[in-house]
C-alpha cells in the first residue's frame, strides 16, 4: 500500500472522528486533504505513532527498573557486595540500538518514498504567484496572456482536483507560505523565487498563516485557500479579471474621490486611477471574506473599524490611521462596498 | 591490596621546548581561527554559486603586487622558521636576525597590501563582492599585525636573553602563529585572484 | 634532588598535616577585593559560574512567565506586540546563550580538576577571563534589555529581519556584539577544557580510565571550538550590514538571506549538542552511583558521545528544510538526522541498563537522573520526527518545534543540572541538602514541566506557529495554552524550592563528610569543600573506579591518594601525556592575577565604543587590551618561562 492511499483511508477514517473544519481545528495538520497532503499525512501519524510506543516503552522500563530493582539503602557495606562487576548488562545496548535501527531505517524509507510523492507535478493546472509582504499576501494569477493576469489578495481561489504550483516570493523580510492541510512550509524569501505546491480533492475553505517571524504583526497574517468545483473557479476567475464597476450612488462616488486622494498611494482598484502597488489590490475586495490578512471579517462594520483605527487593531500595520471625519469614513467605505 | 605509587623521576619544570601546555593552547586557538576563515571562504563561495556570474568585477584581479606579495610572505615563514632552528642549536643572534627578517618582511606585506587595496576601483560599500573581499582581506591583515606584534615582542625578549635551546615555549609557539597567518593567505589568494582565471 | 638546570625529580611523600599546611599558605587565594577579583581558583571560578548562570535562568524564567501570562487567553492586551518580541528572544537568548552552556562550565571548571585528579586547569588565568567574559557580555546584552533594545528578532535572528532598514533600534546591534563579545569566552574556555583534558589527568588516569562526564565536556569544546567561529563571523557580517553599509545580506545589492540562515545553523545545531552532551555526562556519572555499580557500557558511551557530534556537525540544514533546498539534498541531511538518533538511543540503553542490573538507591538526585532519561526520550522522538523532511515542513515552526526544544533543555540541560546540584553541593558546601525539600522540589518541577510542555506538542500539531504575540479564540487552542500556562507557574514554584533549598541548607544542612554517597571518582577523596591545592599529592590511579577498587576485583593495587609526589616547592602542578597520562612536566602555576579582570574591562570598553560609534575609546580600549596581553604574556621566570629559572 502506497502512503498516498494510507493517506486517503486514513483521511476518510479520522474525517468523522476529526473533521478538523467541523470541530473548530482549522490549522491542525493531523488530517490533510488533497495529493500532496496525504502521503505526508500518512508519514505524520506513523512516526508519532513509533515515537509515542517509544516513549511507552521506555517509560515502563524506566519505571519498572525503579520499582523492581530498588535498594532500600542507605549506602551500607551489604550493597557494597552486590556491587558486582563491572562489566555486564551490555547485552541491553546491543539489543536497545538494534531495535532502534530497524525502527530509524524503516522510518528513513518512509520518508524519502514519501519525499519522491510529494514531487512538484510536471504539469500544474495554475500557477499562482504570492508575494510575501509585511503583514499580507500578494497573490497574482499568473498567465502568459497578460489580459488574464490578475491581482488580489490574502485569499487564494484554486479549482479542486488539480495540482497548483505556487511560486513564492517576498518584498521584504522572511515569511513562510503554510496552508497546514494542503501543504507544508515554505519561507518567501526575498531576492529568490521559491517554489510548492498544494491540490484539495474537496471544496473548502482552508486557513493559512506565516509561520517565519516577520516582525510586529507576524501573528495577524493568515490566508485562505479557497477550494472550489472547477466551474465555480472559472466563474470567480473571469469576475476578478473585470474592472471594478463605476460608483452609482452619489455617496460612493463622494468615497471614490477621497479614496484617490487617501488611499490611491498604496492600493490599487483596477479601472480607476488607483494604481499603488504596495498594499493589498481591492478592485474585488468584496468577494473576499476577511480583510487585513484574516483579522476582520470583511463587513461594513467591519470594513468601516478597520479603516479608522488599523493601528489599534493591528498594532504597527504599514496602514495609516487617516483621520478621516464621520462622513468620509462612510463615504469610502460605501464605495469599498461597490467594489464586487 | 597496597596502594601503587607512581615514582616519575627527573621531570622538566615549566614550559621546555614544546612540551608546555601553551603550545596546546596556540594549537588550539589556531583550530578555532582556522575554522573562522574557512567560514569566510564559505560564504566567498557560496556567492559566487548563488549569485550570476556578474557579482564578481568584469576584469579578473591584477597579480601585479598580491603574488609578489604572496611570495613575501612565504618567504618570512621561512626566515622565522630558521630563526626557531637557530635557537633549538643554540644560536640567539641567528635567531634574533631570523625574526627579525620575518617581522620586516611581514611589514613589506602590509604595506603592500594596502596598495592593492588602494588600487581597487570599489570599496565595501559598493557591492557584495565589494563587501566580502575587503572583510576577508582585513580580517587576515588584523592577523598578520597581529602576528608582527608577536614577533616584535618575541625579538625583544630573544634581544633580552630569555630564551636559550631548551627554554624557548614562547618562539614557538609565536612561529606557529605566524605560520598559519602565511597558510591562510595562500588559500585567501588562491580564491581571490588564482580561482577567477579558472571559472 | 638532581638537577641539570631544567629537571627536577619530583619528590614523594605522604600527605600530611605539614604538607597540607604549606599547600594551603602556597595556593590560597588572598582575602579581600584584590584576591577575589584575582583569583584563579578553579573552585570559586566554577561557582561563580554556576551562580551567574541561575542568575540568568531565573531572569529567562520570569521572561517567560510574563509570555505565559499573555498567551493564557486568545487576544489579551498585557504585552504589546513590541514587548513581546522583545520578550521572547530576550528568553531565548538568555536559557540557550547565558545559562545553558555556562551553568555546564561551571560545573566541568569546578569538577574537572577534582576528578582528573589535578590541582587546577591547564590555564588558570585564562579560566577566569573567560568568566569575565561571560558575565561582562551578558551585562552587555541586557543592559541593551533594559534599555529596551533586547534582541527582538528571535535567537536565530534571520535577516533581513534584522537588517536596519526593517530594524532600526539599537536591539540588533547590542546583540551582535554582545554574541561576538561572548564567543571570545566559549571559545577561550573551550581551549582550557581540551587542554585541560589531555594534559593534568593525574599519572595512570589513561584515556580509558576517565571518569565519563569527562567525554561530554570534551566534546563540546572541540565542537565550540570549530563552530563558534560561524556564528561570531554571521553576527560580525550582521554588524557590519547595518553599521558599514556592507551588503552580504542585503538582497537589494544581491546579499543572500540564506548565507545566514547556513552559518547560524553550522553553529548552532552543534551547539545545541554542546549543550546537553555534557549534562547527559553528568548522569552517566551520577546514576550509577546511586545505582551501586558502575556505569553500563563506558566504551559504547564515551564514543556515542563523540559519535554525536561528528554526524552533528552534518545536520544543520534540517533547520532550513522548508527554504526551497534541492530535494537530493534535504535526503542526504534528513537520513543524517534520522541515523543521529542511535547514538542517543546507546546512552538510553546504558542508562537503563545500569538501573536494571544496579540497586538504586532513591535520592533526589536520582530522581532527577533517572527521569531525565524519560524526557531525554520525549526531546528525542520529537527532534526525530523534525528529521523526516515532509514532516518537518508541518512540524517546523510550530509549538510542536517549542515543545520539542524545551524537553531537550529543560529535560536534557536542567534536570540533570539540578540532579548534579544535589550530587555534588555536599563537595561545595561540606552540606547536605535536604532530601524532604528535595523531593518537593523534584515532583513540583517534574510536574510542571510536564504539565506545561507535554501538551505543548498537541498545540503544535493543531497548528500553532511559534512567536505570536496574541491568538484568536477560533483555532481551538485556548485550551492546551491555559494548561501550559498553569504548569509553567507549577514548574517555576519547583525552581523556587531549589533555591529555598540551598540558602537553607547551606546554613543548616547536615554535615557531609567526603563522601556521602559512597561514589568512586577522586573528588570524593578530598575534604568538603576541597582545599584550594586539591590535593595534597598528586594521586597515581590504577584504575576508572579508583574509590570502589577494593569492591570490583582489581588486581594491579590500588590507586594511590596518600602518598606520591607532591610538587611543593611553589603553585605547581603535574603535565601528562594525552593518551596514557605519563608524567611528563612539572608545570609552575600562575598567581592570581587581576589582569583577566582588566583585560575583560577594556574589551567591554571596547564593544561599547562600537556600539555607540565613539571610536575614540573603543581604539584606546584596544590599546589597553594589547597592553593586558603585554603583561600577561611576559614570559616570567617565576613561571619558568625563560631562562636561568629557579627549580
Amino acid at each position: 500500500m502506497t502512503s498516498q492511499g494510507a493517506g486517503e483511508i486514513l483521511g476518510v477514517a479520522l474525517a468523522p472522528l476529526v473533521d478538523a473544519r467541523a470541530a473548530g481545528l482549522p490549522m491542525t495538520y493531523l488530517v490533510g486533504h488533497g495529493a500532496r497532503a496525504y502521503p505526508v499525512t500518512a508519514l505524520t501519524w506513523g512516526l508519532l505513532a513509533i515515537s509515542v510506543a517509544v516513549v511507552v516503552l521506555i517509560a515502563i522500563l524506566l519505571l519498572w527498573g525503579i520499582v523492581a530493582r530498588r535498594s532500600k539503602g542507605p549506602f551500607g557495606p551489604t550493597e557494597r557486595d552486590t556491587l558486582g562487576s563491572a562489566e555486564g548488562g551490555l547485552s541491553w545496548i546491543v539489543g536497545g540500538v538494534a531495535v532502534s535501527s530497524v525502527a530509524l531505517v524503516a522510518s528513513l524509507i518512509w520518508t524519502v518514498i514519501v519525499v519522491a510523492e510529494v514531487a512538484p507535478p510536471r504539469n500544474p493546472a495554475l500557477t499562482i504567484s504570492v508575494t510575501g509582504n509585511q503583514w499580507w499576501w500578494d497573490v497574482r494569477y499568473v498567465n502568459a496572456d497578460p489580459t488574464q493576469v490578475f491581482r488580489t489578495a490574502n485569499e487564494i481561489h484554486i479549482p479542486t482536483g488539480a495540482p497548483i504550483r505556487i511560486l513564492l516570493t517576498s518584498n521584504d523580510v522572511i515569511h513562510n507560505f503554510w496552508v497546514p492541510q494542503l501543504t507544508g512550509k515554505t519561507q518567501t524569501i526575498p531576492g529568490r523565487t521559491n517554489q510548492t505546491w498544494l491540490e484539495a480533492d474537496r471544496p473548502g475553505r482552508y486557513r493559512g498563516q506565516c509561520t517565519q517571524f516577520c516582525g510586529l504583526q507576524h501573528a495577524h497574517m493568515a490566508l485562505y485557500v479557497v477550494a472550489q468545483p472547477p466551474a465555480q473557479f472559472e466563474a470567480w476567475r473571469k469576475a476578478q479579471i473585470e474592472a471594478a464597476p463605476a460608483p452609482t450612488t452619489s455617496e460612493a462616488i463622494e468615497g471614490a474621490a477621497i479614496f484617490l486622494v487617501k488611499c490611491a498611494a498604496c492600493h490599487q482598484v483596477r479601472g480607476t486611477d488607483a494604481g499603488g502597488q504596495v498594499a493589498p489590490d481591492l478592485t474585488h475586495l468584496m468577494s473576499r471574506e476577511t480583510i487585513a490578512a484574516g483579522l476582520e471579517p470583511n463587513t461594513p462594520a467591519g470594513l468601516s473599524g478597520w479603516i479608522s483605527n488599523p493601528q489599534g487593531l493591528k498594532p504597527g500595520t504599514r496602514m495609516p490611521t487617516l483621520y478621516l471625519s464621520g462622513a468620509e469614513l462612510t463615504s469610502v467605505t460605501d464605495y469599498l462596498e461597490t467594489l464586487k | 591490596m597496597t596502594e601503587v605509587v607512581l615514582d616519575p623521576g627527573p621531570l622538566p619544570v615549566g614550559p621546555y621546548d614544546k612540551k608546555g601546555p601553551g603550545w596546546w593552547g596556540v594549537l588550539s586557538l589556531i583550530a578555532t581561527e582556522a575554522a573562522l576563515f574557512t567560514y569566510l571562504l564559505f560564504s566567498y563561495y557560496f556567492y559566487d554559486l548563488q549569485l550570476p556570474h556578474s557579482w564578481r568585477p568584469a576584469e579578473p584581479p591584477k597579480l601585479n603586487l598580491s603574488a609578489p606579495d604572496t611570495l613575501v610572505l612565504l618567504v618570512s615563514s621561512a626566515a622565522v622558521w630558521f630563526a626557531e632552528r637557530s635557537l633549538k642549536k643554540g644560536s640567539r643572534s641567528r635567531a634574533g636576525i631570523g625574526i627579525l627578517v620575518g617581522l620586516i618582511l611581514g611589514a613589506i606585506f602590509v604595506v603592500v597590501q594596502i596598495f592593492e587595496w588602494k588600487s581597487k576601483t570599489f570599496t565595501p560599500q559598493t557591492s557584495v563582492y565589494g563587501s566580502i573581499y575587503f572583510t576577508i582581506t582585513t580580517f587576515h591583515l588584523a592577523h598578520v599585525l597581529v602576528g608582527l606584534l608577536a614577533l616584535l615582542f618575541v625579538l625583544i625578549w630573544i634581544a633580552f636573553g630569555y630564551f636559550d635551546n631548551e627554554r624557548h615555549a614562547a618562539v614557538s609557539n609565536v612561529v606557529i602563529y605566524w605560520h598559519f597567518v602565511d597558510v591562510v593567505w595562500l588559500f585567501i589568494f588562491s580564491t581571490f585572484y588564482i580561482t577567477p582565471y579558472l571559472w | 634532588m638532581t638537577s641539570d638546570g631544567i629537571r627536577r625529580v619530583a619528590a614523594i611523600a605522604t600527605a600530611d598535616d605539614r604538607l597540607r599546611s604549606r599547600l594551603r599558605e602556597i595556593w590560597e587565594t588572598e582575602p579581600g577585593l584584590k584576591g577575589w577579583i584575582g583569583t584563579v581558583d578553579h573552585k570559586q571560578i566554577g561557582v561563580r559560574y554556576i551562580v551567574t548562570a541561575f542568575a540568568f535562568l531565573a531572569a529567562g524564567g520570569l521572561e517567560a512567565l510574563l509570555m505565559r501570562l499573555q498567551l493564557i487567553g486568545p487576544e489579551q492586551k498585557l504585552l504589546t506586540p513590541q514587548q513581546y518580541n522583545e520578550l521572547y528572544s530576550t528568553h531565548g537568548v538568555t536559557m540557550i546563550f547565558l545559562y545553558a552552556l555556562p551553568i555546564l562550565s561551571g560545573f566541568s571548571n569546578y569538577l574537572w580538576p577534582l576528578i582528573f585528579g589535578a590541582r587546577d586547569m591547564a590555564f588558570p588565568r585564562l579560566n577566569a577571563f573567560s568568566y569575565w567574559v561571560y558575565l561582562a557580555a551578558g551585562i552587555f546584552m541586557y543592559v541593551g534589555v533594559g534599555m529596551g533594545f533586547g534582541p527582538n528578532d528571535g535567537w536565530f535572528n534571520y535577516v533581513p529581519y534584522a537588517n536596519k532598514t526593517y530594524d532600526p533600534g539599537l536591539n540588533e546591534d547590542f546583540y551582535s556584539l554582545g554574541m561576538i563579545f561572548l564567543g571570545i569566552s566559549t571559545t577561550v574556555g573551550a581551549v582550557n577544557f581540551i587542554v585541560t583534558f589531555f594534559k593534568t589527568r593525574a599519572p595512570g588516569m589513561s584515556i580509558d580510565r576517565l571518569p565519563i562526564m569527562a567525554w561530554g565536556t570534551l566534546t563540546a569544546s572541540v565542537a565550540n571550538l570549530l563552530v563558534v567561529p560561524a556564528v561570531s563571523l554571521d553576527f560580525c557580517l550582521l554588524w557590519l550590514d547595518r553599521q558599514a553599509g556592507t551588503h552580504f545580506f542585503d538582497t537589494q545589492a544581491g546579499g543572500q538571506p540564506l548565507l545566514w540562515q547556513h552559518l547560524f545553523w553550522m553553529f548552532g545545531h552543534p551547539w545545541v549538542y554542546a549543550i546537553v552532551l555534557p549534562a547527559m555526562g553528568m548522569v552517566s556519572e551520577g546514576l550509577p552511583v546511586f545505582c551501586r555499580r558502575p556505569l553500563v557500557g563506558y566504551t559504547p558511551v564515551a564514543l556515542s558521545t563523540v559519535a554525536t557530534m561528528i554526524l552533528g556537525f552534518g545536520v544543520w540544514v534540517h533547520h532550513m528544510f522548508a527554504t526551497g533546498l534541492p530535494y537530493v539534498t534535504m535526503s542526504f541531511f534528513s537520513a543524517a538526522s534520522i541515523i543521529i538518533v542511535i547514538p542517543s538511543a546507546v546512552a538510553v540503553f546504558a542508562w537503563l541498563a545500569t538501573i536494571w542490573t544496579g540497586r538504586p538507591v532513591i535520592t533526589t538526585a536520582f530522581l532527577f537522573f533517572a527521569s531525565m532519561i524519560l524526557l531525554f526520550t520525549i526531546g528525542g522522538v520529537s527532534g526525530f520526527m523534525t528529521a523526516a523532511v515532509p514532516v518537518d515542513w508541518q512540524l517546523n515552526d510550530t509549538y510542536w518545534v517549542v515543545a520539542h526544544i524545551h524537553y531537550v533543555l529543560i529535560g536534557i540541560n536542567v534536570f540533570p543540572v539540578v540532579g548534579a546540584i544535589y550530587y555534588w553541593f555536599p563537595k561545595m558546601s561540606g552540606r547536605m541538602l535536604d532530601e524532604r525539600l528535595g523531593r518537593w522540589n523534584f515532583w513540583t518541577m517534574f510536574v510542571g514541566f510536564n504539565l506545561a510542555f507535554l501538551p505543548m506538542h498537541l498545540t503544535g500539531l493543531l497548528g500553532m506557529p511559534r512567536r505570536v504575540y496574541t491568538y484568536s479564540a477560533h483555532m481551538g487552542w485556548t485550551l492546551l495554552n491555559v494548561i501550559t500556562s498553569l504548569g509553567s507557574f507549577v514548574f517555576a514554584a519547583g525552581v523556587v524550592l531549589l533555591l529555598v533549598n540551598v540558602v537553607a541548607s547551606l546554613r543548616r544542612g547536615a554535615l557531609s563528610g567526603p563522601n556521602p554517597w559512597d561514589a568512586d571518582t577522586l573528588e570524593w577523596t578530598t575534604t568538603s569543600p576541597p582545599p584550594p591545592y586539591n590535593f595534597a599529592v598528586i594521586p597515581t590511579v590504577i584504575s576508572r573506579y579508583p574509590l570502589w577498587e577494593d569492591r570490583l576485583a582489581t588486581d594491579d593495587g590500588r590507586t594511590a591518594v596518600g602518598e606520591g609526589p607532591a610538587l611543593d616547592h611553589e603553585k605547581e602542578a603535574l603535565l601528562t601525556s594525552a593518551v596514557d597520562a605519563d608524567p611528563m612536566l612539572i608545570a609552575k602555576m600562575p598567581d592570581d592575577s587581576v589582569t583577566p579582570f582588566v583585560l575583560t574591562l577594556g574589551m567591554t570598553a571596547f564593544f561599547a565604543g562600537l556600539l555607540v560609534h565613539w571610536w575614540a575609546l573603543s581604539t584606546a580600549a584596544l590599546i589597553l587590551c594589547l597592553a593586558c596581553l603585554a603583561v600577561w604574556l611576559w614570559p616570567r621566570r617565576r613561571l619558568a618561562q625563560r631562562t636561568g629559572a629557579p627549580l
